[in-house]
């Protein structure tokens, strides 16, 4: 079995001159090509007993509710043959309303907020869905540049089948003005690719009175076809 | 290539993947006292192009058990060992550091999977040299790897995640594994684990992002 690899633009330049910390922390060396074996193509299992009640409910991790818009993030986990990925492990986390992370490192003079931790885990269905309650993160600032401002996003992680179909993403919400100034979110070249990143405002998911709706499906690399599968 | 089969691009993990990743589920020990196997003290380091460390990585190892097994469905005999699933994560602290306690693998068949398709059917596909189109894909059939450790490592400025291997110094199967043999006989040292003597069952393996004794990393 092999697994499919990237289109050339798809996947972010490693060293993008733009994103400063990339020019320390990646290679200089090409990679070397590696043919997929077992220890490529297998990867992690993970059960349902390490999924705890409101894992996936981010506004009752705690005493009180936490403060922000109200939000559910569901959709699919497929391969890009369109098969679902069932039983797959999803981490998120992600800032506050105000844009604030609850980490040590953060020293964004914001509120951190006592009923949110911002962090949350689930395991994808049989058909591959999946879903999160949570509050609408806010953009905050870095050091990249003068005046750097990331757009809102939420940080997601995502196993798949095999030790390289793991993805690590994040998934910010439709027509952000920062986009267009973001070279986190401009180190993909494929303008189609960059739009994965993006989730959809759905109507369908959303709940009356309570909470607007995002759909947000990710697609992983998957097995080749090969001539031996029915 | 259709907009639909394009996969969802990667992104940095950031400065503050602990409190998703780390803080509540990081896995060091891997390989508890009843898993058969030599044991081994793994402690990684992480260093960037100027050779300081870096302390807001996260390395995730997987690896097949004492007789080169995956705990995973595609592996022949290898699935649902409850016991060692093979699988490690941990965040490396303020010296750029991180550790695992472990076994040292088996040998890995090099070439042969078995897919489990949708339908729970074990096909056999074996995945052969006429297979692949590309000469660089050509394994020799039926060949063993050297036991190895597979690693990928997520950081601030790492937008997609770099995937390396940790081979044992002195292990007499490195000499024949398929994959050290693809790479330039002088960086083959980056991609070994050196004995660490301060520590029993100890092995060191040092990552070297950038610059000079660059670590080999994998176009998987």
């Amino acid at each position: 079995m092999r697994y499919s690899r990237s289109s050339p633009g798809t996947q972010a330049v490693r060293l993008y001159e733009p994103y400063k910390s990339t020019l320390l922390r990646n290679p200089d060396q090409p990679l070397i090509f590696l043919p997929h074996t077992l220890s490529e193509t297998t990867g992690p299992v993970y059960g349902h007993g390490e999924i705890a009640e409101n894992d996936n409910d981010l506004t009752r991790q705690h005493a009180g509710e936490p403060l922000g818009e109200r939000i559910t993030v569901s959709g699919r986990v497929l391969d890009d043959n369109g098969r679902p990925v069932p039983n797959t492990l999803i981490e998120i986390w992600q800032a506050n309303s105000a844009g604030r992370y609850l980490h040590q490192r953060d020293q964004h003079p914001a509120p951190l907020d006592p009923n949110f931790s911002g962090a949350g885990r689930t395991l994808t269905d049989d058909t591959g869905a999946y879903r999160f309650v949570t509050i609408k993160p806010g953009a905050y600032p870095w050091f990249n540049h003068h005046n750097a401002w990331r757009p809102a996003h939420i940080h997601f992680s995502v196993f798949g089948r095999a030790f390289i179909s793991r993805l690590i993403t994040q998934m910010y919400f439709p027509g952000d003005p920062l986009f267009a100034y973001d070279p986190i979110f401009q180190s993909v070249p494929d303008e189609r690719a960059r739009q994965r990143m993006i989730s959809k405002f759905d109507l369908e998911t959303t709940q009356p009175q309570w909470a607007v709706g995002y759909r947000f499906d990710i697609v992983l690399r998957g097995p080749e076809a090969t001539p031996f599968e029915p | 290539m259709s907009a639909e089969k394009i996969p969802t691009p990667s992104s940095t993990v950031g400065p503050f993947l602990h409190i998703g990743l780390t803080d509540r589920h990081s896995l060091t020990h891997i390989a508890g006292p009843k898993v058969k196997g030599e044991r081994v003290h793994l402690k990684c380091r992480v260093l960037d192009a100027e050779g300081a460390p870096v302390n807001d990585a996260m390395i995730e190892i997987w690896q097949a058990d004492a007789d080169g097994k995956y705990n995973h469905p595609d592996d022949p005999g290898g699935a649902s060992k409850e016991t060692f699933r093979g699988f490690g994560r941990a965040a490396t602290d303020e010296i750029g550091c991180c550790e695992f306690d472990t076994i040292k693998p088996g040998r890995v068949a090099a070439n042969i999977a078995v897919h489990t398709n949708l339908a729970g059917v074990a096909a056999t596909a074996q995945v052969n040299a006429e297979a692949h189109s590309l000469p660089s894909e050509q394994l020799e059939e039926h060949k063993l790897q050297a036991p190895h450790v597979n690693l990928a490592i997520f950081a601030r400025g790492i937008l997609l995640q770099l995937y390396t291997r940790i081979y044992f110094a002195g292990d007499p199967a490195n000499d024949d594994d398929p994959i050290l043999a693809l790479v330039p006989k002088e960086r083959r040292p980056t991609l070994l684990a050196q004995p660490d003597p301060s520590r029993r069952h100890g092995w060191l393996f040092e990552i070297r992002l950038r610059g000079e004794d660059e670590t080999v990393f994998f176009d998987v």
